[in-house]
């Protein structure tokens, strides 16, 4: 082994770093938000006695979920063009990210919904509750509780896999990493940095999803 | 107690015209015909699977009827009726497994029907709820969740919503049979006090001594029809009906 560590060599390309993260999390965010509100109304078709919307979400589901993501990236990026549908590297790969997690995350909620015991959704229509009233009143709240653990280990697995956007040249921390490792040529030092601000974007993630989990969701609900 | 009022010009406020009902190939319901007066307590009593519970669920829509028409206080429902909000609004349901939605508060639980369905403003809201929790006598468990109460307890809460909303008529449905039997009397002692009051109330229940002391009347339920009903007093003392005999001999046996 002859090799000699250098990370000071990384100090220069401080400023790149920096922006990777930075992008990282914006795409993150980004995609966390719309990804799951889509989730949300798509565990909510999918549940629905309206069976062609059921039937659609379904396939949609399953089309992402048995499809490779750098596959979907691409299609979005260099395919959609072809329809004249020309997207920024930032805007193929957020939406990339919404309609991925979009798709885990109908499932995982899914199973929240149909966790709640009929009898309380029997309650709200007793009480005269709509249907769209007792998902949002009744349904929604303790299923999110239920499935929040297997959400946030979904967003995680989004955040990581946002280093494959790197392929369309969005500017986030893997392309950062790639950028700098092919000027310096010290690729250890370089991945052993980004595995390590991976890891710990991870845990901060696990970490606020924790944080938001405790003060969201009553505490009747974690007893119960 | 009310008395039965037999006079023919008082419109019942529960009128059930030859109520069917099939699970599958199973006729669970056999054409009932039924009426209850404003003001009644009418107990449902019979073995499980003669229809009981089913009949009392169809009268909130909870259970689609395959034919025959459901009248509650001039609202009719068929079996074509889709939407049983209008129904709803005037039936009051209290569960056997209580029900109450676990990430609200007993209060909170209170209003949420009153916020979204009756669309009340905040503050009467509130005191809507503080009322009807202490007429149940949870006045002071307001800000307390589902699990931090006893079975009781939650299923006054479960009451108390139910009347927030000033039903009609309030179903019960087995309300007591999941409890402890220590906790048994505080919820009946409340179903006491509202028939006392004049509530309408029409209960499917397995406590006879209840039924006996508090019902207007008795409707003994057999093979998906009504069987035998009258006064608590005769149908216990003098059952006219071999199955009720034989019904009563049972439960007194236990």
């Amino acid at each position: 082994m002859a090799y000699s560590f250098d990370f000071s060599s990384l100090l220069d390309y401080t400023p790149v770093l920096v922006d990777g993260v930075a992008t990282t999390v914006a795409l993150t965010a980004v995609s966390t938000v719309l990804g799951v509100a889509l989730g949300i109304g798509g565990a909510a078709a999918r549940t629905s006695s309206v069976k062609p919307l059921a039937v659609v979400v379904g396939a949609y589901v399953e089309l992402i979920r048995n499809t490779p993501f750098l596959v979907q990236l691409f299609f979005i990026f260099f395919g959609l063009p072809s329809l004249g549908i020309r997207l920024a590297e930032w805007q193929a790969a957020v939406l990339a990210m919404v309609i991925n997690l979009g798709a885990y995350s109908t499932e995982i909620i899914r199973a929240g919904i149909e966790a709640t015991p009929k009898g309380q959704i029997e309650a709200g229509a007793s009480l005269g509750m709509t249907g769209p009233q007792i998902f949002r009143y009744v349904v929604l709240g303790p299923a999110m509780a239920k499935i929040w653990p297997a959400l946030t280990s979904q967003i995680v697995i989004v955040m990581l896999g946002s280093s494959v956007c790197s392929q369309i040249a969005a500017e986030e921390l893997s392309f950062a990493a790639n950028f700098i490792q092919s000027r310096n040529f010290r690729p250890f030092e370089v991945y052993f940095l980004a595995t390590a601000l991976y890891l710990a974007l991870a845990v901060g993630l696990r970490w606020i999803f924790s944080l938001m989990g405790q003060r969201m969701f009553a505490k009747g609900v974690s007893r119960a | 107690m009310s008395p039965v009022n037999t006079s023919a010009t008082v419109r019942p406020l529960v009128k059930l015209s030859a109520i069917r009902k099939s699970f599958g190939p199973v006729e669970v319901l056999k054409g009932v015909d039924m009426a209850v007066e404003e003001g009644q307590v009418v107990a449902m009593i019979g073995r499980s699977g003669s229809g009981k519970s089913t009949l009392l669920r169809s009268i909130n829509g909870l259970e689609r009827i395959d034919g025959g028409v459901i009248e509650v206080d001039g609202e009719c429902v068929d079996p074509g009726q889709i939407d049983l909000r209008a129904l709803r609004q005037k039936v009051g349901m209290v569960f056997q497994q209580f029900n109450l939605f676990p990430h609200l508060t007993a209060g909170e639980n209170v209003m949420l029907a009153l916020k979204v369905v009756k669309k009340q403003d905040k503050a009467a809201t509130r005191a809507a709820a503080e009322s009807a929790l202490a007429k149940v006598g949870l006045g002071h468990k307001f800000d307390a969740y589902p699990s931090q109460l006893s079975g009781g307890q939650q299923q006054r809460v479960a009451i108390a919503r139910s009347l927030a909303m000033a039903p009609k008529v309030l179903l019960c449905d087995e309300i007591t049979s999941a409890l402890d039997p220590e906790l048994v009397a505080e919820v009946l002692g409340v179903v006491r006090k509202l028939a006392e009051e004049g509530m309408t109330l029409i209960l499917v229940t397995h406590e006879m001594r209840f039924a006996r002391e508090v019902c207007d009347r008795l409707v003994f339920m057999h093979g998906g029809r009504i069987a035998e009903q009258g006064p608590p007093a005769k149908l216990f003392d003098r059952p006219s009906t071999p199955e009720l005999a034989q019904f009563i001999g049972m439960v007194e046996a236990r």
